[in-house]
């Protein structure tokens, strides 16, 4: 059989009425499905900190909180629009610097702070290698579920998307971390978190290029 | 250019609210823009005018899967028209080409006629022949015999709803099978 274009243009209009859900419906539905295996790699292998009640009180705790979810929720605001293939950066780029801005407000705070421990000691923490390593773990469900959702856009930039989608999943996997770590000085936050976010946008970034073209 | 454009708006639209008559028009509207965006593209890399037919469809369909990625409140040209650029980008590729696509590409365009030697199978068609059978019976009604749903729903003794999601599946499944390639 031949298909004239003509032919396939009546073919998609007789198509008409499928309705196919948004994006961000697909995308939330997505990240809920996976949360609960993340959740569940948090409990099985780190757990919420014994001292949780006594840390809360102290601002810098609760800033990693901030932190991560100033970089969860921008993000997936940005994946949301790279998911338009008319959609460019322009605009939203700066939201990404909400958690960075949170974070130099931090450590300007810790420096006009009396110390206990020397700047070196708080900046490697104890939990360095846990951090960079359970970080990037739980990010991973979220990471595949992120893209999946992602998908059904139509991202023109899919290394771009993709690396979006990692850093909205290492935000995410880093809020359930904060909880765990024992290290609350912004410095130990900007170093190691910063880090092991940055390898799960990397890996969003490789994915992506694959798995979001359409 | 910018009526035209506006048009296309209005046209999706009506289309996004059940109305397919529009929808029509609207694909048949842009298909000579496309089809001369395309034309320009291939022979810009030294390739055959003559295959942009392939490259339309390729853009129609992803138009068509894509469409809920539209924001109604926003023109619909530019939506479109990064569409068509992406496709035409991968399309070039595909054919061993790297190349860079502007937009104005698609704005400034002069709409094309089809080419009067075509070439004698597309992509788009070797394609369906890989799709299950009901699948392809029903886009082959729709498309080749011009049947409308009832009709394909009565010809193959299904109901007009089943009919509807064989064509949904088959008009999906080619665009896996096109990007598989």
């Amino acid at each position: 059989m031949r298909m004239e274009t003509d032919q396939f243009i009546q073919t998609l209009a007789a198509d008409n009425a499928h309705r196919a859900r948004p994006v961000g419906f697909m995308l939330a539905l997505a990240l809920l499905l996976a949360a609960p295996v993340s959740i569940a790699i948090f409990i099985t292998e780190l757990g919420v900190r014994p001292d949780v009640m006594t840390a809360m009180r102290n601002p810098l705790f609760d800033l990693k909180f901030a932190v991560t979810l100033g970089l969860a929720i921008p993000a997936i605001a940005i994946s949301l629009h790279l998911s338009r293939p008319e959609a460019s950066l322009r605009g939203w780029a700066w939201l990404l610097l909400i958690p960075i801005g949170l974070l130099v407000a931090g450590i300007a705070g810790e420096m006009m702070m009396p110390q206990r421990m020397p700047m070196a000691m708080r900046m490697m923490g104890k939990n360095s290698w846990n951090c960079l390593t359970s970080i990037p773990v739980m990010s991973l469900p979220l990471l595949v579920a992120a893209l999946i959702g992602l998908r059904h856009g139509a991202p023109t930039r899919p290394a771009v998307a993709g690396a979006v989608a990692g850093l909205l999943s290492a935000g995410l996997a880093a809020t359930l971390y904060a909880s765990h770590c024992t290290d609350d000085s912004p410095l130990f936050v900007a170093t190691w978190y910063t880090t092991a976010t940055a390898m799960v946008a990397a890996l969003g970034a490789l994915a992506g290029s694959r798995v979001l073209r359409f | 250019m910018r009526e035209r454009e506006d048009e296309w708006t209005g046209l999706m639209r009506s289309a996004i609210s059940g109305d397919d008559a529009a929808y029509h028009r609207l694909l048949k509207a842009v298909t000579p823009v496309l089809r001369a965006a395309a034309r320009r593209g291939l022979t810009r890399v030294g390739q055959p005018a003559d295959q942009s037919e392939d490259i339309v469809q390729d853009i129609l369909l992803a138009v068509h899967l894509k469409r809920h990625t539209w924001d109604a409140n926003a023109p619909f040209a530019p939506w479109l028209f990064a569409i068509a650029r992406n496709k035409l980008i991968d399309a070039l590729r595909r054919r061993g080409r790297r190349v860079f696509v502007n937009i104005d590409d698609f704005a400034e365009t002069i709409p094309s006629e089809p080419a009067p030697e075509a070439v004698p199978a597309s992509e788009v068609e070797a394609q369906l022949r890989s799709l299950p059978a009901r699948q392809r019976d029903v886009l082959q009604s729709i498309a080749v015999d011009s049947a409308s749903i009832r009709d394909t729903a009565k010809k193959f003794a299904m109901s007009e709803g089943a009919v509807r999601v064989a064509l949904h599946r088959g008009l999906a499944g080619l665009t896996a099978k096109l990007r598989g390639q």
